[in-house]
Parts: C-alpha cells; structure tokens; sequence
C-alpha cells in the first residue's frame, strides 16, 4: 500500500474535522474569555495622602457605622495612627480606639511631649491592603475567605468557623475577630458602595481628600494617574503581598 | 487475609462515604474555583452578592441637597463645604421615612477633632484655625457663637 504525502495529509485533515464535534468550537468575545479567566473589567485601588490628614478620625466613625462594627468595641475595620518624631529620633505613635474620637490632646500615651522637641509629626490612616497576593486568604481552611474578580478580599461569615489563622496572617493587622457575628472581619472597601458606584464611607466622609478609591483598569481615573504617574509607596512592600493600598508622602517610620 | 485486619479497612471506607454524600447535601452549589487560581478563588460565588446586598447608611451630600436646599446652599458657600452633613447629622438612612428628625451631634469633642491645635510641624493639622480645647470657654458647644454651616470668624 502506498500513501502520498497530500493523500496523507488529507485523508489526516478529513479525520480530524470528522473526530471533532461542532460544539467543540466556541467563539469567545473578549469580555467571555476574561470572564472564563476570572478577569474583571474593574482593579479597585486605594489611595491615602498622608500629608492632607489632620487626624479628625471621621473616616473611622463612619466605617464603624456604615459597616455594623460595634462602635464601642476596641476593633475597626479602618483606623488613624499618630506619629510624633521628636528631635532626639525617638517615634511616639498612638491610635486611642483607633482614631474613632480623633486626636484632641497633644498627649500621647498619657506623655506631654513639648513642642519644641517635635522634629515631625503626622497621621496615617491605615485599612485592609486588598493584596494581589492575599496572604490572609492562603491560610483559610475551609475557603471562607477569598479575592473577587476586581481585587477585594472578602470573608464569607456564613462560611467562616472563626479559627483565626486569617487574622494571624495578615502582615498589616487589619483583620480582627468580630464580636458579634464571631467570624474575622476586615476591610472591604464598602464592597456594597462601590459596586454600586458609591464611595467607601470613609472616603465619603474625609474632608479633606486623603483618601480616595480608583480603577486601576481605567487610566482616566484620577486615582490611576496618580498611582502610576507620582511618588506612592506601600506598606511592607518586603513581604510580597502587592498591596493595592498606595500612600502618597509616607514616611519611613511608618510601620 | 485476617478478618481483623480487614474490618477496619471497611469500616474507613464507609465512613469516607458518608463524609462524601454529606458533602453532596452540606456544600453549596455554588462552592468552587471560580476566580483565577484555587489559593485565591475557592468560595462560595453566592457570598459576593450577599455582600453587595448590604444596606448603606450614609447617603451623601448630594442626596440632602436635594430637600435641605438652604442649609446645603449656605455650608456650600462656606470653608466647611467639603465636610459631608452626615458627618454630624448622622446617616441619613431611612430618612425621612421611617426616622423622621436625625440627630445632631453639636459636641465640643466633634470640632476639636480638627480644631484643637496640635503643634505639629509639616502636618495640615497645624494650620488649621485651632484653639486649646482646655482653655477656650471650656463649658459650653461651639455651635453657642459659631455657626458651623457658616464658621467664618468675621460674621460671627
């Protein structure tokens, strides 16, 4: 028996157009085949100006209330920290119940600190990173706690059995153990603002436009061109976790 | 082989049945990998939409403007535009159907959150108009002699 080349490479053609059904063949459009990747059109990210807050800590209240966080409780899904570095280096910080009041006395820590010997002092609001590389969700037993499509990392409470390794996790401590629904609890950038095209409260709240939240998928957004145009650094850039939390003017004693 | 040794095997193997037709019942559905890789994409799919139902309270400026018209004008032409009504207000949720009058928070403690002047060199803090708190007329609100939709210290 003899077989040609072209015979053979038709007959071969001929087969596997037979072999393969129709339905095989899918045409994606663009936005199936990013959904089929879980790709979204949406990378929300923050971004915090250190040098426009004054520490009112009205970003903290309302999170408290917008969110259901019990207000009197020691845990905040956001918070302000204070930074008083005095001349002699020494860094002074405090966050009295996470900045909920504000900061109306000069003492920190019950210390008087002159004046005279503060070299620099600032605030920095701090809140959930919504990693790239969510270290708290890699811990999760039983996948109560995940990252959506557009970057938010959220905690599913029905699911959640309050073991705690998230909260261990979490590099930042933005994650606490919830006394009410007794499942960890953290930041989730008003998950049901935004996707209705709201502002997280505490964004809302802000008077004076320290903190602000963007589309990294949109490069006409304010935000993204700030991002991607200016100086911002992240909080333990070290640690690999690709924070989406971007701080204008941080200094290096923020920890 | 030994029945003894046997019977444990069976007995393991029934119980790995039960815990996979329990699972068939317990798990969800809609539990899987549904974004790009398991570490980070393994949840139930229906939690997302549990929490985009979550109820807002803060309603934002815009939404008071559209029946407080005085008052929204008049903190609008004022240094205290940028402050949010509910900041002091209270959410605006379920008003004013269900919660007719919001509560004003008219407290001391609300204004020195900005103006209680903190020496802080380099931060926006200390050039905010600013009084000391424990000195300046200790007893009573601010709201007393200042208009807080209206804080300018020459109109007074």
């Amino acid at each position: 028996m003899t077989c040609s080349r072209r015979d053979f490479m038709k007959q071969s053609l001929g087969a596997l157009a037979a072999a393969t059904p129709a339905c095989a063949v899918v045409l994606l459009t663009q936005e199936d085949a990013r959904a089929a990747v879980g790709d979204s059109k949406v990378r929300w990210a923050f971004l915090v100006d250190t040098e426009k807050c004054v520490g009112c800590g009205l970003c903290v209240s309302a999170c408290k209330t917008e969110n259901e966080t019990p207000y009197d409780a020691p845990v905040t899904r956001t918070w302000v920290e204070r930074y008083v570095v005095t001349k002699d280096g020494e860094t002074h910080i405090d966050s009295p119940l996470g900045g909920r009041d504000g900061f109306i006395d000069d003492k920190i820590r019950d210390q008087t600190i002159e004046p005279d010997d503060i070299a620099k002092a600032f605030f920095v609001p701090k809140l959930c990173n919504q990693c790239e590389n969510p270290p708290c969700v890699q811990v999760c037993p039983v996948g109560a706690t995940y990252q959506t499509n557009d970057g938010v990392v959220l905690v599913d409470r029905t699911w959640c059995i309050g073991c705690g390794y998230c909260i261990m996790a979490c590099p930042y401590g933005v994650r606490f153990f919830h006394p009410v629904h007794k499942t960890a609890e953290k930041c989730n950038f008003c998950y049901h603002r935004i996707t209705q095209g709201m502002e997280p409260a505490c964004v809302q709240a802000c008077p004076f436009e320290a903190r602000k939240l963007g589309d990294l998928r949109d490069p006409e957004d304010p935000v993204t061109k700030v991002i991607s145009n200016e100086r911002v650094a992240v909080l333990k850039d070290e640690y690999g976790t690709k924070p989406h939390v971007f701080y204008l003017g941080l200094d290096e004693k923020v920890r | 082989m030994y029945k003894h040794v046997l019977r444990p095997l069976w007995v393991a193997l029934a119980v790995i049945a039960v815990v996979l037709v329990a699972r068939q019942f317990m798990v969800p559905a809609d539990f899987g990998v549904h974004g790009k890789t398991f570490t980070y994409g393994f949840y139930r799919l229906g939690n997302v939409e549990e929490w985009k139902a979550f109820p807002v309270k803060y309603q934002g400026q815009s939404r008071c403007a559209k029946c407080h018209t005085e008052n929204s004008a008049e903190i609008a032409g004022s240094k205290h535009a940028n402050i949010e009504c509910e900041n002091c207000h209270g959410p605006g949720v379920n008003h004013p159907k269900q919660v007719k009058k919001l509560p004003i928070n008219g407290s001391r403690d609300l204004c020195l959150r900005c103006h209680q002047f903190l020496p802080y060199p380099g931060s926006l803090r200390s050039e905010l108009p600013g009084i000391d708190g424990a000195k300046h007329m200790r007893r009573s609100e601010c709201r007393k002699c200042h208009n807080p939709h209206h804080p300018d210290l020459e109109d007074m």
